[in-house]
């Protein structure tokens, strides 16, 4: 059995949502709130949300997606910043300018509903991150199984989703390591293909113990 | 010092049950660094309303992860709480002319109280306006304190929250039910849910033998769907709307609805709303207005497992915790985009919302036809409060606030 040299040390997360003192009432301020906003309140509603609500699998991807249709009452626009996805992202910048972009254009688009107030106002928030380690290290397949098993949905959440932006990399952690650590690439991009928007994170947890399964029959 | 007891301390494995395991090593490992150190929680009351309730549910479960947790409560005579409760209606938004005596009676019970409590812990958790003065108490370069804001204060009477601002502005941070509630601070505000324990009475599972009693006991015909709305007779509540969207939906299906709650003994207002409903269900035989006691948590339980749909039709909320319980138990839930309703209704998600009695009567008709439907909203509901608003995510949150505050990130 592989055994990596650098073992793989399971944290988890938690959020304080801080509250903060911008927000909107029509998507015209929306797009005002998505430009000067902090990068912490983007992720807030976009990354964070995802893993909050990873048990709505349909038509649910961020918050200001959310709020436009449910509030804002603008379900084309809603479905555009629903589309995104957040993997696709490696930094906040990128993921903000797309959000304003696409708000913008609906604005230049549709000038008679970007001032149209909404059933209730977006408010724009951000996470207070603190990580905590778990104390449980694998260095094998077998025992990585094991401590996949145990995470809680915050812990699943910090290091299969929001690893992207503080690894840089169009993967996760649990991909990084079962490539760099094991030298199992083939396993780590499918773990990484699996979809966390049509899944929750019971789902993909499942998913991926079944791939490491697969993967242990094979050793 | 308020002793929760041992007999309502309920042991993790129960919620381990529940949550997972997974959950339960999360919460010690946030735990962990916080062992032995001390909080002090302070609030008004010892029982009766909704802090006292949580603080209830929150003390025995943080002690079994070795938080040295205390709770104390603030004394005062009638004057100070006739001063405080004129200010708690006052911060909501009711007319209210503050005398400059009210304002000394606020400080000169807090004074008293300054010196009767021990203020020393590491965390000092102050719930509501009333202790708020507490503060002036506060060693510099002491310990930690932050004020939990439980009441809406996006509208609130100028002169009263001119004179508690500076208290609170002095604290580390502030915590609110949503950001809604918030005011303009110079401290860092969060946001911070009301909860729900899924092992108390109110919403632990039932036998089906139990809740068939109840709904005999109260003339409920099982096999026709059932509209309930659990909540105190109180015009905010707007039971009346709540029949008038019954009578529409009654049109299209044999419905029957229930009205359950009972007035404070303190709110001479609950008696006269409740005569108002009555005349309103004009003796339909189908229409069950029950008058429950405060301490019937078992039956608001079982009709709430019973019914076919939730209804929360409130005009103005606080927070709306009626709305976690039923979707604790997987209703569906049609109610009012109002107060901290629309954090725990996702419109089209976890339930459905609504502005108008046509509106909800509509909404109601909709899951009525649409059953599968309804019953994704009910599972997306218990995921979302299983997630956000039980005890053991406010105690993680409370974990998290101290961590942060320590400054471990």
């Amino acid at each position: 059995m592989t055994t990596a040299e650098t073992p793989f040390d399971f944290y988890s997360v938690s959020y304080l949502t801080r509250i903060g003192n911008q927000s909107a009432g029509t998507v015209g301020e929306l797009l005002q709130g998505l430009e000067q906003c902090s990068d912490a309140s983007i992720f807030h509603h976009t990354f964070q949300t995802l893993g909050a609500h990873h048990f709505l699998t349909e038509n649910f991807s961020n918050d200001f997606a959310q709020w436009a249709m449910a509030d804002a009452n603008r379900n084309d626009l809603g479905e555009q910043l629903a589309s995104l996805d957040v993997r696709d992202y490696l930094s906040i910048a990128a993921l903000r300018e797309d959000l304003c972009r696409m708000v913008g254009e609906f604005c230049t688009a549709s000038p008679e509903f970007a001032n149209q107030a909404a059933l209730e106002r977006f408010y724009f928030c951000e996470g207070v991150e603190v990580t905590v380690p778990l104390g449980i290290q694998a260095r094998t397949l077998e025992e990585f199984r094991e401590g996949i098993g145990r995470l809680s949905h915050a812990g699943f959440y910090f290091h299969f989703i929001s690893s992207r932006l503080r690894l840089q990399l169009q993967t996760n952690d649990f991909s990084h390591w079962l490539a760099d650590g094991l030298g199992l690439a083939t396993l780590a991009k499918r773990i990484n293909q699996i979809d966390i928007y049509t899944n929750t994170l019971e789902g993909t947890r499942e998913k991926m113990l079944r791939l490491i399964d697969r993967e242990r029959r094979k050793i | 010092m308020i002793d929760t007891g041992i007999s309502s301390r309920i042991p993790l494995e129960e919620y381990a049950r529940i949550l997972g395991e997974g959950e339960i090593e999360e919460l010690r490992a946030l735990a962990k660094p916080l062992r032995g150190r001390s909080i002090e929680m302070i609030n008004s009351t010892a029982v009766g309303g909704g802090v006292a309730e949580i603080l209830t549910r929150l003390l025995p479960l943080a002690e079994q992860f070795g938080l040295n947790i205390r709770w104390d409560v603030l004394t005062g005579g009638d004057d100070f709480f006739e001063v405080t409760k004129a200010f708690h209606n006052a911060l909501h938004g009711a007319p209210y002319h503050a005398t400059a005596r009210d304002f000394e009676i606020f400080k000169a019970y807090n004074e008293r109280n300054q010196s009767r409590l021990p203020l020393d812990a590491e965390f000092m958790v102050i719930h509501d306006p009333q202790p708020a003065a507490l503060i002036e108490a506060r060693k510099k370069n002491g310990n930690h304190w932050v004020w939990r804001c439980h009441i809406d204060l996006s509208h609130p009477n100028q002169a009263v929250w001119d004179f508690l601002e500076p208290y609170v502005a002095r604290h580390d941070a502030s915590m609110f039910s949503s950001p809604a509630f918030a005011r303009k601070l110079p401290i860092p505000q969060y946001l911070f849910y009301p909860a729900i324990d899924p092992l108390s009475e109110k919403n632990c599972d039932l036998e089906p033998e139990f809740i068939a009693g109840v709904l005999a006991r109260y003339g409920i015909d099982p096999q026709r769907p059932i509209l309930t709305q659990i909540s105190r007779f109180d015009r905010l509540k707007d039971p009346v709307g709540v029949v008038r969207a019954y009578r529409i939906v009654k049109r299209y299906f044999d419905c029957q609805l229930v009205l359950a709650g009972g007035g404070a003994p303190d709110d001479p207002e609950g008696s006269v709303v409740l005569k108002e409903v009555l005349r309103e269900a004009e003796n339909d035989p189908d229409i069950k207005v029950l008058d429950l006691p405060a301490s019937a948590p078992l039956e608001v339980n079982a009709l709430q497992r019973a019914s076919t749909i939730v209804i929360q039709k409130s005009l103005r909320e606080g927070f709306g915790l009626t709305v976690s319980e039923a979707l604790w138990k997987k209703k569906p839930v049609v109610a009012s985009a109002v107060g901290g309703i629309p954090t725990q209704v996702i419109h089209k998600q976890t339930g459905l919302l609504a502005h108008s009695v046509e509106g909800t009567a509509y909404q109601i008709r909709f899951l009525l036809s649409h059953p599968e439907i309804a019953a994704k909203l009910g599972e997306s509901g218990h995921q979302h409060v299983k997630e956000n608003f039980l005890i053991t995510q406010k105690l993680k949150r409370y974990l998290t606030l101290f961590l942060a505050l320590s400054g471990c990130k």
